[in-house]
């Protein structure tokens, strides 16, 4: 009853969102206001009628309901109730209608919050996003129904895959759901712009906390999804350059770029056409990204073939979204007349080059993702594009982005002073040197790689908060406080997150040029040296957990003689699944993690025993937590929430704000 | 329903097929030379595993990795250069196996793309700076529409 009933309320959602793509369109084209009218009430339904949705088939999981197809499937009836939960989109169809839920919730926020935006903007804005909901509305109910029965019930469900069994994980695809969704609003921004044929800078100004969200919401994604392949995967990794990574990377950096480029319409009303080509191909790629983790198109190139109406469902989708859009550019993008001019050494012309260089970037992981598809069809050589290429092609790009990143800032718009910047940096760059030298002098084994590393790592700290001390500490301790607490929260933003990059570069540098791994066959008893700590294998014991059973090994670790801390890995089998996972014991240190996995039994009472020193490694996630948090402040910006959800304080400034923009229309 | 125990009997069976040994990496036999080791190590970390999502046969748990890994000591220990390995891989089961696809006929655009969009860029930025200069003349005034925006978004700013 209640799966029906929920799948009742994805057809509903299906036909309010047909009528909210064409009728709002309509009436905003001809000026009928009462026609404009339905877009707000239309997104609030369908955003309430996917909820309905979402929540049914929460419940059915919850219930262990196995008559639900997709429940049978994805879930066990001993599973905890967290897993149940995120079992949700833990399978195609759900996360499908995880996807839909936040992508109708983005567009209820803008009905809602939206208020200060001229009406017709707002009408074409809610139409655009409604026809993407169309899109995925008709490809869940066609081909991916959630909803499916079979008869009779079978008496148990086949179990979530136990690898993502874990809070990590389960929390990780909504954010990058709400990234990847979240840049549907820059696309609806930019394509009803150019149905309007207009962008200026209150455009931008409307389009950038929507990014910016989405962008922060997006890189906690990605983060999560990182810091789970690290610590559940056995070996410590944390970025495998693998095809469903790339596709969330691949709208980050996309996204990345657009970030900066809005700012410049927004701040110069100039390099319009771009932003706009920006904002459809991060979402375009957002949308490639989710079709091909969801049809596995490329982690199994059968996969297409097994099921072909998904397979042209989406083909057709993506022709249809991103072709249209484009083609929509192609036709209105020459009537964006630029604005203001600026010298190649300014502000924008560095915003320039951070675009030039991350579009490139860019393209260069969706080329070598793809590759391989593509040179198979035309060729039928199969060739495979691991790390080694992605590594050779991208961070020769993201060097001089990184080096570049501390000077941008310090440029004036219109016309930049480069050597004036370079003097403001002095000490930054002699402070970044002798931190190189000095990790060089100091640091065994020497590193030539680590010492530039490094040094970029300060460079990109130190550059990064230049702007906020010059603004508040040089003129003096006292007052430095309320300087800070004057200067606009953009600007601390990114300082903040300028210095987060540096320190995700300084993890990644020590990280890789000096961990260390040991293995080994341990009996109870014997010990291992991982870096400096000595590891005692105490006795290895079978412990039952509610849907596994582990084999826990446990260490006494010794450093200096002295018994510093007890580590506990396990090797877990799963009642539901033949799948066995490995829960590394990890400590973290103030240097670093020391990471350790039990592995087989030899049958003579040993055990393969893995041990790792992570030097910096925390640094990755603080890093990427530090350029969150600058993402965060800046959209606390009063600036931005002139366009997005305001605050009471502000609201009559928004207000003013949309009265402005509607005056000028 | 007896199709459906089928299909979950046959799923269960091509799980445990698929299901990754942990760590079986620890008991094999290794190279007894550490140098030897450290060489088929590096070499593991180039080849990928055949059975994996992107992996490489140093980090995979799967059996075909482990049967490769022993190949490579195998080869090692027989006297042959990295290159020799390699090539012998490569034999066996094509460029595919190698995670840095080699330079060729069918990889020149992908590894000449990253270069050429990196100059196609500057170079378009470039024409785009001539030609604004050119095209633009200097300061357009504002119109008095704009000029009343401009007081408006200004004032609002200061006010905040």
């Amino acid at each position: 009853m209640v799966a029906e009933l929920g799948h009742f309320a994805l057809i509903v959602a299906l036909v309010v969102a047909a009528v909210q793509a064409t009728v709002p369109l309509i009436g905003a084209a001809r000026g009928a206001d009462d026609w404009v009218a339905v877009a707000r009430p239309a997104a609030g339904i369908q955003f309430l009628m996917a909820a309905v949705a979402f929540f049914a088939l929460m419940y059915c999981f919850v219930q262990s309901d196995f008559s639900v197809a997709t429940v049978f499937q994805s879930s066990h009836s001993l599973k905890p109730l967290l897993y149940k939960v995120t079992g949700v989109w833990g399978n195609h169809e759900g996360s499908l209608l995880l996807w839909i839920l936040i992508l109708t919730g983005f567009g209820a926020a803008v009905a809602t919050f939206g208020t200060n935006l001229p009406p017709a903007l707002a009408a074409r804005v809610l139409s655009v996003q409604a026809m993407v909901g169309v899109g995925f509305l008709a490809f869940i109910l066609f081909t991916s129904n959630p909803f499916e029965r079979i008869f009779p019930a079978p008496a148990e469900g086949r179990g979530l895959n136990p690898l993502l069994q874990d809070p990590g994980l389960a929390i990780h695809p909504p954010f990058l759901y709400l990234g990847y969704v979240g840049f549907s609003m820059a696309f609806s921004f930019a394509v009803a712009a150019l149905i309007e044929g207009r962008v200026d800078p209150a455009w931008a100004r409307w389009v950038r906390p929507w990014t910016l969200a989405a962008w922060c919401f997006l890189t906690i994604g990605i983060s999560l999804g990182s810091w789970w392949a690290y610590y559940e995967l056995g070996w410590g990794g944390f970025w495998f350059w693998d095809p469903v990574e790339n596709a969330s990377f691949m709208p980050w950096l996309a996204g990345t770029a657009l970030l900066h480029s809005a700012i410049v319409v927004e701040r110069r009303d100039t390099l319009k056409a771009w932003t706009i080509l920006l904002a459809i191909l991060t979402f375009s790629l957002s949308l490639l990204g989710t079709f091909i983790v969801r049809s596995g198109v490329l982690t199994s190139v059968h996969a297409f073939a097994t099921d072909p109406a998904r397979g042209l469902f989406i083909l057709g989708f993506l022709v249809v979204a991103i072709g249209g859009s484009l083609a929509l550019f192609a036709v209105r993008a020459p009537a964006l007349r630029p604005g203001g001019l600026f010298a190649p050494v300014s502000r924008e012309g560095a915003l320039v080059l951070n675009n030039i260089l991350l579009a490139t970037a860019c393209a260069t992981v969706l080329l070598g993702t793809l590759y391989p598809l593509i040179l198979d069809a035309i060729s039928g050589e199969k060739v495979s594009v691991g790390p080694p290429f992605f590594q050779a092609t991208f961070v020769p790009l993201m060097l001089p982005l990184l080096a570049a990143m501390a000077v941008g800032p310090l440029l004036p718009w219109k016309r930049g002073d480069l050597r004036g910047a370079l003097e403001r940096l002095r000490f930054t760059f002699i402070f970044a040197g002798f931190t190189g030298l000095a990790v060089y002098a100091l640091v065994e084994p020497r590193s030539a790689a680590a010492t530039g590393g490094v040094a970029l790592a300060a460079w990109l700290v130190l550059g990064g908060i230049l702007p906020l001390y010059e603004r508040t500490l040089r003129g003096g301790v006292s007052g430095a406080a309320a300087r800070l607490a004057a200067l606009p929260r953009s600007a601390i933003g990114m300082s903040l997150a300028h210095a987060g990059v540096g320190l995700v570069v300084l993890g990644l540098t020590v990280l890789l040029t000096w961990q260390t791994e040991k293995d080994q066959v341990m009996r109870v008893g014997e010990t291992m040296d991982v870096a400096g700590y000595t590891l005692t294998l105490r006795g290895v014991a079978s412990v039952a957990g509610p849907n596994y059973v582990a084999q826990r090994a446990t260490f006494d670790v010794a450093k200096g003689g002295e018994v510093v801390m007890r580590l506990a890995p396990e090797k877990r089998s799963y009642v539901d699944s033949p799948q066995v996972t490995t829960e590394a014991a990890i400590e973290p240190t103030w240097l670093g993690d020391l990471y350790v996995v039990v592995g087989d039994a030899d049958g003579n009472g040993g055990y393969a025993i893995r041990g790792y020193f992570k030097p910096f490694v925390h640094w990755l996630w603080i890093g990427a937590a530090v350029m969150v948090a600058g993402g965060l402040v800046s959209l606390s910006d009063r600036r931005h929430r002139v366009g997005a959800p305001a605050a009471r304080r502000t609201r009559e400034t928004g207000a003013l704000a949309g009265a402005a923009s509607g005056a000028t229309e | 329903m007896r199709t459906a125990l089928r299909l979950s009997m046959l799923a269960l069976l091509a799980l445990l097929a698929l299901a990754p040994v942990v760590y079986a990496q620890g008991l094999e036999p290794v190279l007894p030379d550490p140098a030897l080791e450290q060489r088929a190590r590096e070499l593991h970390k180039r080849l990928r595993c055949l059975v994996c999502q992107n992996q490489s046969i140093h980090e995979s748990n799967a059996e075909l990795a482990r049967d490769l890994r022993n190949v490579v000591r195998e080869r090692i220990a027989a006297g042959d250069t990295d290159e020799d390995v390699v090539t012998y891989v490569v034999a066996r089961y094509g460029n595919w196996v190698l995670l840095q696809p080699p330079l060729n006929a069918g990889t020149l655009v992908l590894w000449l793309s990253p270069p050429l969009l990196l100059v196609t860029a500057f170079v378009g930025t470039a024409l785009y700076f001539l030609r604004s200069r050119r095209s633009i003349p200097e300061a357009k005034p504002l119109s008095s529409e704009e000029q009343a925006r401009v007081a408006e978004l200004l004032g609002e700013e200061r006010r905040g």
